[in-house]
């Protein structure tokens, strides 16, 4: 007998065990599930790079459409080419000397070595941590800031809502504010997608002449007789804890915790 | 063996159409029906993964041990519905956000699995794909009938282009928000199943039993 045929009589004779025996029972399930494990795990693998393209294509688009840049041709990669993506270190808001190119905010997010853990307190976005350092993306127009986007993250109803909130060069007006991955209820909460919602965050102010966060979303509809209407968004009714997260994550990403620092140094800087 | 395969297409599409007649498969027409592209990329998934299932499983049919069937299946079923959602996120990616968690719950899917238990372990392997293939379309047909009513009236758009100028954007149309709520699936599925078998009178059940006359003589 030559090897060759030693090999299928070993396959024939499981074949014709019995389905039932516990022997060939066995087999079958560690053959099965060999196959489909390489066959899946293949897959995953080859079309990995594809998929992470995929998903950094969309943040561009996602950046793009908020600052109202997004070209009718839709070539995303040269447009993209005008911002200058910075790494802010949140506490001291300064700018890091890292390359943001190796720098992901997800990643530090949860390592507790480039993060911090939030006290109750001050964790209103319920992120519980938050990474050190953050990217941003600048808009420059003769090397002054004509527009900010800054990463924004928090809790809704059902997820966690990551969106990007523009700010004009004052560092105060919001140019706008969009998310790009979430899980709410769609039609309710999933109407933070809706255009016309996201509009009305354009032109509001973040903060008021003594530099006091006020920007809330608020229940109902906004009054604009009263004097803080530049402050305040509308709710969406029937999703109000999705409305309460949104607003809950910009006051904690443009307050002290957040962004305020930096934010604070660039409109003193604008100032000047 | 090609009239077989035929009928095994055909027949599906109205007469054993596994939403209308057999009603499986329910949830997922009532998820991803709000728009039509995202039904048609359903359709096609799940199409795909109902065909290869059945191909796969009734090649191995005859050393599938009966005790645990339905955990291969069950496995073959999941992998295929992995690599198509990878797939998905690859190139069709705004797609594939918007189906989210539906495409990984095709596993669930009761028509899949009851292809595979009730034709695929009985079939050989090119009928059952043909089941697939035809049991896929008439899932495929009800979904797109479904979708069409509920973009069209809900948002008056198909496929994303504006059909119905709508109240908001100076038209006539004020949109039925109903429409894009999952219960209206249930609505449109219904009145369906209502017109299939007011046509096609052999579909409607015999009731399970008869309620007994009792004659007030009787009763005393």
């Amino acid at each position: 007998m030559t090897e060759d045929n030693k090999k299928l009589g070993l396959i024939a004779s499981i074949l014709a065990l019995p389905n039932d025996s516990p022997k060939k029972t066995i087999i079958v399930a560690f053959l099965l599930c060999l196959v489909c494990s390489i066959l899946v795990s293949t897959v995953a693998v080859g079309l990995k790079s594809k998929q992470i393209a995929n998903k950094e294509l969309d943040i561009k688009k996602n950046i793009l459409t908020i600052t109202g840049l997004l070209p009718e041709n839709g070539d995303i990669e040269a447009a993209f080419e005008q911002f200058e993506v910075k790494v802010v270190d949140l506490e001291s808001g300064t700018y890091a000397d890292i390359d943001p190119a190796t720098f992901d905010q997800q990643q530090a997010s949860k390592d507790p070595a480039q993060s911090i853990e939030l006290t109750s307190q001050q964790d209103i976005a319920s992120i519980s941590r938050r990474a050190k350092l953050a990217t941003i993306h600048l808009l420059k127009e003769d090397d002054i800031v004509q527009q900010v986007i800054l990463p924004i993250h928090g809790y809704g109803l059902w997820s966690t809502m990551y969106g990007f909130i523009a700010l004009e060069g004052d560092f105060n007006t919001i140019k706008g504010l969009q998310f790009y991955a979430h899980a709410e209820t769609p039609g309710l909460g999933g109407e933070i997608d809706n255009p016309k919602w996201r509009q009305q965050w354009q032109g509001k102010k973040v903060f008021d002449q003594e530099g006091t966060l006020k920007i809330a979303v608020i229940r109902g509809h906004v009054d604009y007789k009263m004097t803080d209407a530049e402050h305040k968004v509308d709710g969406l009714s029937g999703a109000t804890i999705t409305a309460v997260g949104v607003s809950n994550l910009v006051k904690y990403w443009l307050g002290d915790h957040g962004f305020g620092p930096y934010l604070k140094n660039m409109r003193t800087a604008a100032e000047k | 063996m090609a009239s077989k395969i035929k009928s095994s297409v055909i027949d599906p599409l109205i007469d054993t159409n596994p939403i209308t007649l057999q009603v499986l498969g329910v949830c997922s027409a009532l998820a991803v029906t709000t728009n039509m592209m995202a039904a048609v990329i359903m359709s096609v998934a799940l199409t795909t993964v109902i065909a290869f299932s059945g191909l796969f499983i009734s090649s191995i049919r005859k050393h599938i041990p009966s005790s645990i069937r339905i955990i291969v299946q069950m496995t073959i079923i999941a992998s295929l519905v992995i690599i198509v959602d990878q797939i998905l996120k690859a190139y069709a990616y705004e797609a594939s956000k918007q189906l989210s968690v539906f495409v990984g719950l095709i596993i669930t899917n009761c028509i899949v699995l009851g292809r595979a238990e009730a034709f695929a372990m009985k079939n050989p392997p090119l009928l059952s794909f043909f089941d697939g293939i035809g049991n896929g379309l008439g899932y495929s047909l009800i979904l797109l009938i479904v979708a069409f009513f509920r973009e069209l009236f809900g948002t008056g758009k198909l496929f994303g282009h504006q059909i119905i100028p709508v109240a908001t954007e100076g038209g006539w149309y004020i949109p039925n928000g109903l429409m894009l709520l999952p219960p209206s699936a249930f609505f449109v599925i219904g009145l369906l199943i209502w017109a299939i078998r007011s046509w096609k009178k052999e579909q409607v059940e015999k009731p399970d039993y008869q309620i007994h006359q009792v004659h007030r003589t009787e009763a005393m």
